[in-house]
């Protein structure tokens, strides 16, 4: 009886999660353009969709913030999480560094896109070339994505031992060699799930994006708040849609990669 | 030669040892220091200062701002900041509250799934985890419009005036804060109730102790890990949330999110908006240390 009632808990807070989704993918295909009564099925917002100079600027925008960034903030990452974990540190110097490295984890994006802001006007004040844009975004998301893939890359290394990395050096590999033949490749999953996130992270973000964007660098998000303000029409339904069913397709991946890893 | 060690395996010196780590570390740290840190510490010095006649910042340092945060500006002692803070504190307590008790039902479903299905349904509390917060947010005026089933259900059962719609409101604002950060405390617990014995929590039940202590006394200290983390990870971004209130609270249900955004904007008042973007902070620095005591025994997904 109990567990009836819980199952049934758990299944209606599911429904709360993803009746509003719902709702936008049904409207996404609805003919009307005002009102929400339903006047059959349709595939022209779609088609719209593509046809819209903006919204496929602003979906360029976002891809490459996205592939940039986390190029960017994996190889950031990455050397912080072999730095932290296979070299000598002194205990406060650790201390210091997990506090750097969970304080964007922590902190209110919008605390960190303030900071962002203010920093980013003075530097314009000092060099009147810099202006706001897409360099920017970049820094800004960086500066967020570093962290996460620092610790998945992290917990990555805590699972496996150093014996093959040993075995490497006492058959006299080189530093180099031993990174690349073996650390790297023992790595590697963590090192793709870690990107992952920061992919997904950057494709998320709405606060610092919005803080740092300059007039040419509309993302995706920033395209649907704008759009949402002036009053939601089936188009942005659909462009919601095709963005979400991107996120489902992503993190099914993602599940299926980090199953793969732990088995 | 008392330089000399072996570090797993490879014979080298403390100085080359750390000259390669610092190799490694550099990059990332100087980043971190450059746009993270550095910024904080401009944040800091920022919010002493004064606003110009154009927005711009002059350099007059005082505390004026954090007073004005607290409520004394030009014409005597108004509550107005402090209550924006106040409510965002509130909304913040009570989403978390509301997600801990949807999280709990939830995590213990999917913890008592077949091995096979319960990734399946751990990827259902994902996938909204990472879709993106605006369409999430804005994807309610669908349910909220007056247009729609629910609320037409609500106006036959006479709870609201035919043809009003649900948002803006306050009840729409909470509606999409649990709704966006369900998946967060979800997440943190579930890893806790995976791991959790039950023979103790079987032991109360064979004792004919009531539900409630078997929850106080056998659930509840063993989830505590992953309840703080899944408090945490809402109560700090839910205070600086600004989407969600932007949407569907309207304009008379602002938070300390929206009001450094509006200081920011229309406003452009920086100095104001950087003190209470500290103000914030003091605040995430505190959880920061609840976190990083509690947070080693929970891996997040």
């Amino acid at each position: 009886m109990r567990r009836h009632l819980v199952s049934g808990i758990a299944l209606a807070t599911l429904a709360f999660l993803y009746l509003p989704m719902l709702a936008v993918g049904i409207y996404s295909v609805n003919r009307a353009k005002y009102g929400m009564v339903w006047q059959g099925f349709t595939l022209d917002w779609y088609s719209k969709l593509l046809q819209n100079q903006d919204i496929m600027e602003a979906a360029r925008n976002t891809l490459f913030l996205a592939v940039v960034s986390t190029l960017i903030a994996t190889v950031l990452g990455t050397m912080l999480a072999i730095a932290l974990e296979r070299y000598p540190w002194g205990k406060r110097a650790q201390n210091f560094f997990s506090t750097v490295l969970y304080l964007p984890v922590v902190t209110p994006d919008i605390i960190l896109a303030a900071s962002l802001v203010v920093g980013f006007s003075l530097v314009r004040a000092a060099f009147s070339g810099f202006e706001l844009g897409m360099p920017s975004m970049i820094i800004g998301h960086v500066t967020f994505q570093v962290a996460f893939v620092t610790l998945v890359v992290q917990g990555r290394m805590k699972v496996f031992s150093r014996d093959l990395e040993e075995a490497a050096r006492d058959l006299y590999a080189s530093n180099a060699d031993v990174l690349r033949r073996v650390l790297l490749p023992l790595l590697a999953p963590g090192i793709v799930s870690g990107a992952m996130l920061a992919f997904t992270l950057s494709l998320d973000d709405f606060v610092i994006s919005f803080f740092t964007a300059g007039p040419t660098s509309t993302t995706l998000p920033l395209f649907i708040y704008a759009s949402v303000r002036r009053g939601v029409t089936p188009e942005i339904h659909a462009l919601s849609t095709l963005v979400f069913l991107v996120t489902v397709i992503l993190v099914l991946f993602a599940e299926r990669l980090s199953r793969r890893k732990s088995q | 030669m008392k330089n000399v060690l072996v570090w797993y395996g490879e014979l080298t010196s403390a100085g080359s040892l750390r000259r390669r780590g610092m190799v490694f570390l550099l990059p990332a740290l100087l980043w971190l220091l450059g746009f993270l840190v550095l910024p904080g510490l401009v944040l800091i010095v920022v919010s002493f200062a004064e606003r110009g006649t154009y927005g711009d910042i002059v350099w007059n340092f005082s505390p004026e701002n954090y007073k004005r945060a607290l409520g004394f500006g030009l014409f005597g002692w108004s509550p107005d900041y402090l209550l924006i803070l106040w409510r965002s504190v509130l909304v913040a307590g009570v989403t978390s509250l509301c997600s801990v008790l949807l999280a709990y039902p939830l995590a213990f479903f999917i913890a008592t799934r077949p091995e096979r299905t319960r990734y399946l349904w751990l990827t259902l509390v994902i996938i909204p985890f990472w879709t993106n917060l605006v369409i999430r947010t804005y994807a309610w005026f669908l349910l909220l419009a007056p247009e729609s089933p629910f609320v037409k259900l609500l106006a036959a059962l006479h709870l609201v005036t035919p043809g009003d719609a649900l948002y803006p409101s306050a009840f729409a604002v909470y509606l999409g804060m649990v709704s966006a950060f369900l998946p967060f405390v979800v997440l943190p617990l579930y890893s806790s109730v995976e791991r959790l014995n039950w023979n103790l929590v079987e032991a109360a039940q064979d004792l004919y102790a009531h539900p409630v202590r078997v929850f106080m006394q056998g659930i509840l200290p063993q989830t505590l890990p992953g309840l703080t983390v899944g408090v945490i990870l809402t109560f700090i971004p839910a205070m600086g949330m600004f989407v969600v209130p932007d949407l569907l609270g309207g304009a008379k249900y602002l938070l300390v999110g929206n009001l450094i955004q509006q200081q920011f904007g229309a406003s452009r008042d920086w100095p104001f908006a950087a003190a209470i973007a500290l103000g914030l902070m003091l605040l995430t620095l505190v959880a920061l240390r609840i976190y990083r005591t509690r947070a080693t025994e929970v891996d997040l997904v």
